[in-house]
């Protein structure tokens, strides 16, 4: 069996020179600390799972009924000793693991603002994330440069060594947002959003592509991810703002329409807030947003007015794919209470969505102590903070 | 609004010719393969008048050992369908390259690997697992039948028809196109309005009843029915993995009918649980289908552990190294399997703290488990080990399982699965803990019970065959999976744009070949074995030297298993009654009682599936006649009291008289 296997692994081998495990050189900071967990844990079992595989076949080997010679006990069933050398063993292992997955998963939580740019280079203080907003439509990607004003289309770039922060959430079913040369995957989900903070080391074109099956169209729902030079990233947002074309809320409306192995789109400029509607679902004019049904549930809710606040459903966004269920109710949805300009109003009102809440406390690398007990707070109007409901 | 003017009749429903898929050139060849060998297999049983036959003796029996066999037929019956798949999978995906678009269309193929995996799951691993159970436990724990053996054959004919109704999807309408788990949105009605997820649904629901009905079924069996002398510490290990797997069974499985009831409602009445608007969350559905499907994996393993134990100490020739931590470590694995669910979607950015608990509880896990290894090395040493078939496929599971289990370590830590999460390093992950584990842990103890079952041995070359092209197969066909996964491929893709991906899934592509082979081996096998069953016989009943109750008795056992109770006094009790100079009792047989046959386990179950069948296309006469039919079937059998009857004692002692000649026979 050996040989066969080994005979086997040969031409492996010399394929594996040939390819590019990008997942095992990656060319972002984050995917390359992720990486090395993968070989610290790897090698940790392979402490264990070596001397297993070799005591199985040593033991196969020397216990054959053939061998006369070996020792032969067949009532020895217990010896206290080695029952705890074998669940010690797993369980040291295991205790090594776990704390370097507690370390590890605090430290490269997606949510957590990157403190630093590569090994040994923290990021500058002056610096301030690229912020992307992603979603994820059937079946290609929208990117949205706030900062920009500009939105692409199934292409993402990113200046190298500037942290990047995405918001990311989906139009209609689950997606998973992947780029593995840049950082691990985040899922995104239709109404609710996810973040994920990276950075680029490398100048380069990455690929990048949904990760979770979401349909006929999953397999061309690919796109290129470019790190550039700041001097190649403003020449790829001005390449986006000659071609010209807003995406304003018509327009997004016909882009989120199934479409398959989309090409590369580029809009000179975007709707204010679009993310926003896209993540409250309410793109289409007149329909109300999650956020302001939020808001009203909050302070009690509409009573049985509000269940009198649905319309049938005329824009077929929901029935794309087809149907309706046999029994219950025609499809709706809940008509807004305000104009579209009242909720932007409110939805101005929300502190920018773009600092994120520290969701990590525990000690460790250039992490905040951690409390027991929550802080108090320290005044009346970081009380009020406190109490105002938060959107994100 | 594409879909108000769907047509639906009165009579059929949403059942129309379209429905039948006639332009699909690769379903009319299967359907015409099907329909030619179905038409074969009818016209022989007609010709040799088996129907008769067959309706008494293995359709209506409510004997543990005929519902158990009948369990093995169907799970080997499912393999070949599911693993057909996974060979049209591996082809499509060794050929999409270069702008190819493989031989598939997304609608096709998309199907494929959601019916594979369910089929898998569902009609492969819970049926051939459930069977073996049924089979071994009551004879290992020297009882004459499960507690309630009516429920037996019900559960059976169950699972039998969600399989049937997975089949029908095959040739009328469509399977789901979602991922054998069918997360919402993507399954709800607004994304996939077309029957496939209806069929899903009602599939499990059908079989779940079957499932759930016989983990009760076995629970009580081994709690109450164990022979005098048998304490819970004495039981075999198999039957003690058996307990805690339907344990998980009777906890878990109703979660996943309540998911599967609210998707049902979701897609039927219009509720919200699980849609993007008014209020749903898909990721309720995803948390609870998982808390379900982390347990459920657990569930085909432990038995899989519990064969591994008797094979090791039985070819080794000696007794079990550590049986109480052994226990512990299974009663362990049971608890924790609650407790880990969250692992399957770290992704889902539920933060640092949940995500690092549910990575650190998985990681427990393998402690346990890791001790499992251990005690079978330790029982291999100082040993005498004879590597017959079953013995090989555990030493085989040793060295393969341990690197899946890695792999899955690996996968628990959240960071590492950010990277690995949803890519064919995934794929290769869990068939390698479910083929190297569950699926060799079921060969060999397939091979194993073989003869006691049949009452010969399989033919010892073919299956060295069917091993060796399954184990080479295996690593050819997973280990490119693990680089493709490296390389960042996701799985479920249908083309790819790397032309240098292309080799990794030809060479999976030749494993699962060689996969094929392997079944194939093992089909000639149980084929040549039963030509040449007299020169296979075992006439003692015990041919592998065995430690447990199953093998004290005649192989097949009789109707009533064992004539007198036997009475334990050791874990390992026929190796200890062997020892002691047990002497087989030959007079003073008494009638024994037994359970009579019924026809009402298949009856229910075919309404069950004239019912499951009308709602998938929305025939309501259908679904409300089937439902009162069931109702009505199930209150008649309430009045049936003639459940019982005795086997006379002149019978036993005939069936006694006929062992005591084979034993002499096989001495001199």
């Amino acid at each position: 069996m050996n040989r066969l296997r080994l005979a086997a692994l040969i031409p492996m081998l010399a394929l594996l020179g040939g390819c590019n495990l990008v997942v095992m050189s990656p060319a972002g900071d984050v995917a390359a600390q992720q990486r090395d967990l993968v070989v610290i844990s790897t090698v940790l079992m392979l402490i264990i799972i070596v001397p297993v595989m070799a005591l199985t076949v040593f033991f196969a080997w020397r216990y054959r009924a053939s061998n006369k010679q070996a020792t032969y006990e067949p009532d020895w069933d217990h010896s206290t000793g080695l029952e705890l050398i074998i669940w010690a063993a797993p369980l040291l292992i295991i205790i090594c693991l776990g704390a370097l997955t507690w370390m590890g998963t605090h430290l490269l939580d997606p949510y957590r603002k990157l403190d630093r740019i590569a090994a040994g280079k923290p990021v500058p203080a002056a610096a301030r994330p690229l912020e992307v907003e992603v979603v994820a439509l059937d079946w290609k990607w929208l990117f949205i440069y706030p900062e920009q004003g500009i939105a692409t289309v199934n292409e993402l770039a990113a200046p190298v060594d500037r942290p990047i922060h995405f918001r990311i959430t989906s139009s209609s079913v689950m997606n998973s947002f992947y780029i593995p040369a840049l950082a691990g995957q985040i899922y995104a989900m239709p109404a609710m959003q996810t973040r994920l903070h990276a950075v680029i080391n490398k100048a380069g074109r990455y690929q990048g592509f949904s990760a979770n099956y979401s349909g006929a169209g999953f397999s061309g729902m690919r796109f290129g991810f470019f790190g550039l030079s700041e001097g190649d990233f403003e020449g790829w947002v001005a390449k986006a703002k000659d071609a010209g074309g807003t995406l304003d809320r018509a327009a997004y409306l016909e882009l989120e329409r199934p479409s398959e192995n989309v090409a590369v789109k580029r809009f000179a400029a975007t709707e204010p807030k679009l993310f926003d509607a896209i993540r409250n679902l309410c793109v289409q004019p007149g329909k109300m947003c999650m956020s302001e049904m939020m808001a009203l549930d909050a302070k009690g809710g509409l009573g049985l007015a509000g269940i009198h606040t649905t319309l049938p459903l005329a824009y077929d966004k929901y029935t794309r794919r087809g149907g309706e269920a046999p029994f219950g109710a025609q499809p709706a949805y809940v008509a807004s209470i305000c104009s579209i300009e009242e909720a932007r109003a409110m939805m101005a009102q929300v502190p920018a969505d773009t600092t994120p809440r520290d969701l990590t406390p525990m000690r460790g690398l250039g992490l905040p102590l951690p409390a027991l007990t929550p802080r108090r707070p320290q005044s009346f109007s970081e009380l009020l903070s406190l109490a105002r409901p938060s959107n994100s | 609004m594409t879909d108000a003017s769907a047509p639906h009749s009165m009579l059929f429903g949403r059942l129309t010719l379209e429905s039948i898929p006639i332009h699909e050139p690769i379903l009319i060849a299967t359907f015409a393969v099907v329909a030619l060998g179905g038409i074969a297999v009818v016209g022989a049983l007609t010709y040799f008048k088996l129907w008769g036959y067959l309706w008494r003796e293995w359709f209506t029996s409510v004997d543990h050992k005929k519902i158990g066999i009948m369990y093995m037929v169907l799970g080997l019956i499912m393999l070949l369908r599911g693993f057909a798949d996974a060979v049209m999978m591996r082809i499509q995906q060794a050929m999409a390259f270069n702008g190819s678009e493989g031989y598939l269309t997304a609608h096709h193929y998309d199907q494929i690997f959601t019916a594979h995996g369910v089929i898998m799951i569902f009609f492969v691993a819970m049926p051939l697992v459930t069977g073996l159970m049924n089979y071994v436990v009551p004879l290992q724990i020297g009882a004459r039948d499960v507690s309630f053996p009516f429920l037996n054959n019900f559960s059976f004919w169950m699972t039998t028809a969600g399989a049937v109704l997975v089949m029908m999807s095959l040739f009328i309408g469509e399977f789901a196109r979602t991922g054998w788990l069918a997360y919402p949105p993507l399954s709800g009605i607004a994304y996939s309005p077309d029957p496939g997820v209806d069929y899903y649904i009602w599939a499990l629901q059908v079989a779940g009843v079957g499932t759930t009905l016989s983990g009760i079924n076995l629970v009580c069996t081994i709690i109450k029915m164990r022979c005098p002398g048998m304490t819970l510490m004495k039981m075999p290990v198999f039957t003690w993995t058996s307990l805690c797997t339907n344990i998980l069974i009777v906890a878990t499985f109703p979660v996943l009918t309540a998911v599967l009831a609210l998707l049902t409602l979701d897609r039927y009445v219009g509720t919200n649980f699980f849609t993007n608007d008014f209020g749903g969350n898909p990721m309720m559905y995803v948390n609870l289908i998982w808390i379900w499907g982390h347990p459920e994996v657990y569930i085909l393993i432990l038995p899989a552990f519990g064969i591994f134990s008797e094979v090791t100490s039985t070819f080794s020739g000696k007794r079990l190294f550590g049986y109480t931590s052994m226990v512990y470590a299974t009663v362990v694995i049971t608890i924790l399997s609650y407790l880990v669910w969250l692992h399957h979607f770290f992704t889902m950015g539920s933060g640092a703290s949940v995500n690092s608990f549910f990575g650190i509880t998985t990681m427990i896990i393998s402690i346990p488990t890791g001790a499992k290894i251990f005690n079978w090395l330790f029982t291999m040493y100082r040993g005498r080990i004879r590597f017959e078939a079953p013995m090989m496929w555990t030493v085989a599971f040793m060295l393969t399982f341990v690197i899946g289990g890695m792999t899955g370590v690996l996968l628990a830590v959240p960071p590492a699965d950010f990277v690995l999460h949803n890519s064919l390093f995934l794929i290769a992950h869990f068939h390698n803990v479910i083929i190297g584990g569950v699926l060799y842990g079921l060969f060999a103890g397939m091979i194993y019970w073989f003869p006691k079952a049949f009452g010969f041995r399989l033919h010892p070359l073919l299956g060295k065959f069917s091993f060796w092209f399954w184990v080479v197969g295996f690593w050819f066909a997973f280990m490119p999976l693990y680089i493709l996964g490296l390389m960042g491929v996701t799985r479920r893709m249908r083309v790819f744009d790397d032309p240098s991906l292309q080799i990794w899934f030809v060479i999976a592509g030749f494993g699962a070949f060689l996969i094929l082979l392997g079944i194939v081996c093992f089909l000639l096998q149980i084929a040549y074995s039963i030509w040449k069953r007299d020169e296979l016989r075992d006439v003692t009943g015990d041919p592998w030297n065995g430690r447990t109750l199953e093998w004290a008795t005649s192989s097949p056992p009789p109707d009533y298993n064992f004539a007198f109770t036997p009475v334990v006094h050791d874990n390992d009790a026929w190796t200890d009654m062997k020892k002691r100079g047990y002497v087989r009792p030959l007079d003073g047989f008494k009638p024994i009682h037994m359970p009579r046959n019924t026809a009402t386990g298949i009856v229910l179950a075919g309404f069950s599936m004239a019912m499951g069948f009308a709602l998938i296309w929305h025939i309501w006469w259908l679904a409300a006649a089937s439902f009162a039919a069931i109702l009505v079937t199930a209150i008649t059998h309430t009045f049936n009291y003639h459940r019982d009857f005795h086997i006379p004692a002149e019978e036993v002692v005939q069936a006694e008289d006929e062992r005591t000649r084979l034993l002499a026979g096989s001495r001199a």
